[in-house]
């Protein structure tokens, strides 16, 4: 493969992934659980927002045909989007939110911290700058993973439970396709199995200050990196493309 | 929501830049000191005002009571020589 096609899929997968779950994230604006939490919640969605900008436009300067921020946001189908299923999951209960947040933050701190050294300028100031405001998402999630564990009996159930349905989910994080191998051989992103045990070290640690006991392990997900995509994420597209499908081009 | 099933209250001072003393912006509820010190930084350092953090769980702090006013402020009212305007100051010292 192409080192620019490859780029062009790597910066839009990484775009992918935050917007998603930025969104995510942003439908629980005003509906947080008290008001400093939702206000929480935001920051870190506007956090991705901001990533998914710099990644968006970042493949249309490599794909040079003009395409924009909002052309890959807005006017891109289902099958053309390829975050992880991680991210589409629904918001749940508070303990869903935080567990998918820290599996994200966690692989993310990760793969930052390696790609700051990367030989692209583009990526490597990307995540220098990313992994500032990751390394607080993963600060924020894993505190309150650790708080909820270890809080009252409903709050300990309702988060292990929230563990076992999200646990699986990571293996999507760590697949390689012919775009990461391509991109590893060029030296220009790190492989992920290089910081797999360090990944999956950290968020033990948080489950054992939670006193979570082992999170069940049971299929792995997949399909996400080549559009394949679950149900959620039919419904997540039109909510936030319908204003621009509806009134193309328009200016405010 | 009724004040008895939120979460403890802190107040927030922030340093906005080395050196500086820490000002009062505000308060915020959270569940412990970590908690608040991240909600603290989420609601009040997102434009840029400060670099470092203090929240005081607000049961701590001791205040005077508005009844004691008068015994505590108002017999300061006559004694405008405490500010010290009645000094000349020399031409070389600036600023003060």
């Amino acid at each position: 493969m192409d080192i620019n096609e490859a780029l062009i899929k790597y910066c839009l997968r990484l775009g992918d992934d935050a917007m998603i779950l930025g969104h995510r994230l942003s439908e629980l604006c005003s509906k947080g659980p008290y008001l400093e939490e939702d206000i929480a919640m935001t920051n870190i969605s506007l956090d991705l927002f901001g990533q998914t900008r710099m990644m968006y436009t970042t493949a249309g300067e490599i794909e040079g045909k003009g395409r924009t921020e909002d052309d890959f946001a807005y006017k891109r189908l289902e099958p053309e989007f390829q975050n992880v299923l991680l991210v589409e999951q629904p918001n749940g209960n508070f303990g869903n939110t935080m567990a998918r947040q820290m599996v994200f933050s966690v692989f993310y701190y990760y793969l930052f911290k390696e790609l700051q050294s990367s030989s692209n300028e583009k990526l490597a100031a990307f995540a220098a700058k990313s992994l500032k405001e990751t390394t607080y998402h993963m600060r924020h999630s894993c505190e309150w993973i650790v708080r909820l564990g270890d809080g009252t009996e409903e709050s300990h159930w309702k988060v292990q439970d929230a563990l076992n349905e999200i646990w699986s989910y990571r293996h999507e994080l760590f697949e390689k396709d012919e775009v990461d191998e391509t991109l590893i051989s060029a030296g220009l992103i790190p492989d992920t199995a290089t910081f797999k045990s360090a990944f999956e070290a950290s968020v033990q640690e948080v489950l054992d200050r939670a006193t979570i006991e082992e999170v069940e392990e049971g299929w792995k997900s997949t399909g996400g990196r080549i559009g394949h995509h679950s149900e959620y994420m039919g419904h997540i597209l039109p909510i936030f493309q319908s204003i621009p499908r509806t009134y193309p081009n328009s200016k405010w | 929501m009724s004040a008895d099933n939120q979460f403890p209250q802190w107040e927030v001072f922030i340093q906005s830049k080395t050196g500086l003393p820490f000002k009062h912006v505000g308060n915020l509820h959270a569940a412990d000191a970590e908690l608040a010190l991240q909600n603290a930084r989420d609601l009040y350092t997102r434009r840029q005002e400060g670099t470092s953090i203090w929240v005081v769980p607000t049961d701590e702090i001791v205040a005077s009571s508005p009844d004691d006013s008068e015994s505590f402020f108002d017999p300061a009212e006559d004694k405008i020589y405490r500010a010290a305007t009645f000094y000349n100051l020399p031409k070389e010292a600036k600023h003060i």
